[in-house]
């Protein structure tokens, strides 16, 4: 079910990725003041949106399950702020190395941009600790849709208080004060397609992968639940040597089984 | 054609600022890279799970048949372990 369609959104995004790399160096002019440099610009704010839409879209995700008890709706909340902390991770090293290039330091402190991304991340990395702090799958998964509401309407908060405040040393790429020109306005464009593919993609491939393990761990409960409860003179030796018992997903252990006397 | 056109491409200018772009960008693919890879492990050990499953059940059926004949005849329930089962 997951899976469908993956193998084109694949191909489309390596394409995307292609033809974004392309035009970032080979079309793209350079930018008058920072020169080269400025192509990290390319990666880096994509990313950026990339990830704080993937909050709050995981955050929505969160309300959908909670409004209908559904754990299919906790899975793709869990899975979207995963990918989005990967993203995460991918926007604050390539900012430290740009703002090691611009302005000479890995970290600048009183730039409000990149204190409240730190902030935002920092928040959501508290999120998979305590998903798994929970032991009761379904106090687990309530929890975490709640934590995933409130973070995530952190997060447009946060962006339009930065956006609002005084300090305006961080260049602003949408809005009013962008003043991009026509070719560096559609490389970014495409670039921020290319990396939005790549998020559908990675999370594609990710809730597909979760899919096929849960299936996987349902077929082989009902693999070994079938052993139990068959006639006893079915067990006759049928101690199934593919199911290990520290085997994952495996619910019932090798030693519940009943062996004839 | 082809040559004519990369020629009127701009060059990159890798100076002191290429450093920092080819890390950005290496990073960023990296990061996408380590992803894939933790992916691929994941799958073969989906892949294997399934695999030991099937055996499991391949190795049940095969050894459910012959006792089941035996015991339909005999009426009593078999005592001997079942061949190719561990």
């Amino acid at each position: 079910m997951y899976g469908r369609g993956l193998r084109a959104l694949s191909f489309s995004t390596v394409a995307a990725l292609c033809v974004a790399f392309s035009l970032v160096f080979f079309y793209a002019p350079l930018e008058a003041e920072q020169g080269f440099l400025q192509k990290i610009f390319y990666i880096h704010v994509p990313l950026a949106i990339i990830t704080l839409c993937g909050f709050v879209f995981g955050a929505i995700m969160a309300i959908a399950h909670l409004r209908t008890g559904d754990q299919r709706w906790d899975m793709r909340s869990y899975v979207a702020i995963h990918m989005s902390l990967i993203f995460a991770v991918g926007v604050l090293i390539t900012g430290s190395i740009w703002a090691k290039g611009s302005w000479g330091h890995w970290w600048v402190w009183d730039e409000p941009t990149l204190v409240s991304f730190l902030i935002v991340f920092l928040l959501y990395a508290t999120y998979q600790p305590l998903r798994f702090s929970i032991e009761d799958p379904e106090r687990q998964a309530r929890y975490a849709s709640v934590f995933a509401i409130t973070a995530g309407a952190f997060v447009p908060l946060n962006f339009m208080a930065v956006r609002l405040s005084s300090a305006y040393l961080h260049p602003r790429v949408l809005g009013s004060t962008s003043n991009l020109p026509a070719k560096m306005g559609f490389t970014f464009v495409i670039c921020l397609i290319a990396v939005a593919l790549l998020y559908a993609t990675l999370y594609k491939y990710e809730m597909t992968a979760k899919h096929t393990r849960a299936q996987l761990r349902a077929l082989r409960r009902r693999v070994l639940s079938d052993e139990t409860t068959a006639p006893r003179r079915s067990f006759q030796g049928s101690t199934a040597p593919g199911l290990r018992p520290s085997a994952p997903g495996g619910v019932l252990k090798m030693s519940a089984v009943r062996r004839p006397d | 054609m082809g040559p004519s056109l990369l020629a009127e491409l701009p060059a990159l200018p890798l100076h002191t600022a290429g450093k920092y772009v080819a890390a950005a960008y290496i990073v960023a693919f990296v990061i996408v890279l380590i992803y894939v890879s933790i992916m691929a492990v994941r799958l073969s050990r989906i892949e294997r799970d399934l695999g030991e499953l099937l055996q499991a059940l391949d190795e049940r059926d095969a050894g459910q048949e012959p006792r089941e004949q035996v015991s339909e005849a005999s009426g009593e329930v078999l005592s001997q372990p079942a061949q190719g089962v561990r």
